[in-house]
């Protein structure tokens, strides 16, 4: 599997704060090396959290995302406990699943 | 150990003077409204937009993936003598603690009879009891620009650094030998030398410098030498590069047209003890992030 | 009288239907957990054709969705965005920068009690509005700011 993300997952009132840093080059493909070749284009493409079991984000994302990628997301419905599960999968075919509990 | 150093300065001036040209002031523009007040720094509006967003950047801080890389470096056992860090490493707080011991340094080691920063130290316990050899960590000590990972040690200072968050700077100024370093640092500081007549101060010593869009800390006061230190070790986002404080000292004599220094020299030590000497007192809230 | 069929819906649960339609290789398993990636919209070089490869046609300006975003980026590498949608039914958030050589950065949908808002960091090319489309019931919405960049974040 790929580098580790780290996930912090905070309850703030009924809220639940979702932060997640991950490990990825975010290679465009318009990048040249030292030596003057093209880099070749390798990013993250999918990107779903689940919480507690259910589906709650849905995303696709593009070359434009920044390297070692950080989302924000939040939540209702969340209590301290709850498995966050958060998957990646880039254009590779490369993927990484980490995991974090609600505090 | 001083004159020895300050000798070396003098071969370089000598070299410097041999590729003079009409020494150039530094591109720094004072903004206007610095003069204000002591350790006032321009307050313009592009400044401003960058602090808007400045405590959000350092939440989630790409330098924890770096971080996270580090810890399982100091716990593992590795090299020829298959030890780990964590049981054989004494960064001054006692074998194998990390917390604190950041800020503490550089301090005077007398298992190593010299003056040591975080990152001199830890390479030295790599290679004195993990056995690894100091040239092939000095062969590449940094990450170069978008390169895949950064070097062990790049990790391990940062793993070392992050557990001196929200710890004041405390470098044992009182220890004679660390204060003759800081002594030492302090004169490199203000030396000018080089093709451009730069010493460290050209930028770095006085309030209201920048560099285009970048703010320079005045390094001889404690409030500007904080703004300094707790940059480092920073995730640099060109590049998406993890950078030390060491790497900081050898880029700052690249900038200024110097030799580079010795990796994990002296001469870095004395520059380290001299500016995160200063900064003692104020708290340290690396690693950081920076443009 | 089609006997399969009415094997197949008497007391078949959901997920035996499902395993059997994974089996047949009518059903992909990433279609279940994830959507395709849509290639057309993330590939599409300006904003218009990107918009359309995501299914929003002329989107309103709508005050309701809120972009916060440095007006000064300090390095094109890496831009914080933050975008919350106050507009009732939001089922998905869109960020779109104009002037990037693909516009769409990315798309995020929500479900199961997830805000609808989220914070990010995007790379940009150059100074270029920095756009945020919502997907609310079936009608779409924008918001967008300005975003300078005075040295671009993609490597060059």
């Amino acid at each position: 599997m790929a580098d580790p993300m780290k996930i912090r997952a905070q309850m703030k009132g009924d809220v639940a704060e979702i932060r997640i840093l991950m490990s990825h080059a975010m290679e465009t493909g318009q990048r040249k090396d030292a030596a003057g070749a093209n880099v070749p284009a390798h990013f993250i493409q999918t990107i779903t959290v689940d919480v507690g079991g259910k589906r709650v984000i849905d995303g696709q994302t593009g070359t434009s995302i920044s390297r070692n990628p950080v989302f924000g997301f939040k939540m209702k419905g969340a209590k301290a406990g709850d498995k966050v599960v958060v998957n990646w999968v880039d254009n590779k075919g490369e993927k990484r699943t980490d995991e974090a509990a609600v505090a | 150990m001083k004159q020895n150093f300050i000798g070396a300065l003098c071969a370089l001036a000598v070299m410097g003077g041999a590729f003079a040209q009409t020494p150039k002031k530094p591109a720094a523009k004072p903004a206007a409204k610095a003069a204000a007040a002591p350790a006032a720094e321009a307050t313009d509006a592009a400044t401003l937009e960058f602090e808007k967003f400045r405590a959000e950047m350092e939440d989630s801080n790409p330098a924890e993936l770096f971080e996270m890389k580090g810890q399982e470096q100091w716990k593992t056992k590795r090299g020829p003598k298959n030890v780990s860090l964590a049981e054989s490493c004494d960064l001054g707080q006692g074998v194998g603690k990390v917390d604190g011991a950041y800020v503490k340094m550089p301090r005077y080691f007398a298992d190593a009879d010299a003056v040591m920063d975080a990152e001199r130290r830890i390479v030295w316990c790599m290679v004195e009891k993990q056995g690894f050899k100091f040239d092939d960590i000095a062969k590449k000590p940094f990450q170069v620009e978008n390169d895949s990972s950064a070097p062990d040690i790049t990790n391990l200072v940062t793993y070392v650094a992050t557990h001196s968050r929200n710890t004041k700077i405390d470098v044992p100024l009182n220890d004679p030998k660390v204060r003759e370093a800081y002594e030492v640092g302090k004169e490199i500081a203000a030396y000018r030398a080089g093709p451009y007549d730069f010493s460290c101060n050209t930028c770095h010593g006085a309030d209201g410098k920048r560099i285009r869009m970048q703010n320079l800390p005045n390094l001889s006061t404690p409030q500007g030498a904080i703004k300094g230190v707790q940059g480092w070790p920073g995730y640099r986002m060109t590049g998406g590069v993890m950078l030390t404080h060491q790497w900081r000292m050898g880029d700052c004599f690249r900038q200024q047209r110097f030799p580079q220094p010795k990796y994990a020299s002296d001469a870095v030590t004395y520059l380290l003890t001299y500016m995160i000497g200063t900064a003692n007192g104020q708290v340290y809230k690396g690693p950081g992030i920076k443009r | 009288m089609n006997t399969t069929r009415r094997t197949v819906l008497k007391g078949a649960t959901a997920s035996t239907v499902l395993a059997g339609l994974i089996a047949a290789g009518a059903l992909r398993p990433t279609q279940v957990f994830a959507s395709d990636w849509n290639k057309a919209a993330f590939e599409a070089k300006d904003t218009a054709t990107a918009l359309k490869g995501i299914g929003a046609s002329a989107p309103a300006e709508s005050k309701d969705v809120v972009v916060k975003v440095p007006d000064i980026a300090e390095n094109g590498a890496v831009v914080p965005v933050d975008v919350v949608s106050n507009i009732p039914g939001t089922t998905s958030i869109a960020i779109l920068i104009d002037k990037n050589p693909t516009a769409l950065s990315g798309n995020f949908t929500f479900a199961n009690g997830a805000l609808p808002e989220i914070s990010a960091r995007i790379k940009m090319g150059q100074t270029s509005l920095v756009r945020a489309v919502v997907k609310a019931g079936d009608k779409y919405y924008v918001a967008q700011k300005e975003v300078k960049v005075t040295v671009g974040g993609c490597g060059g």
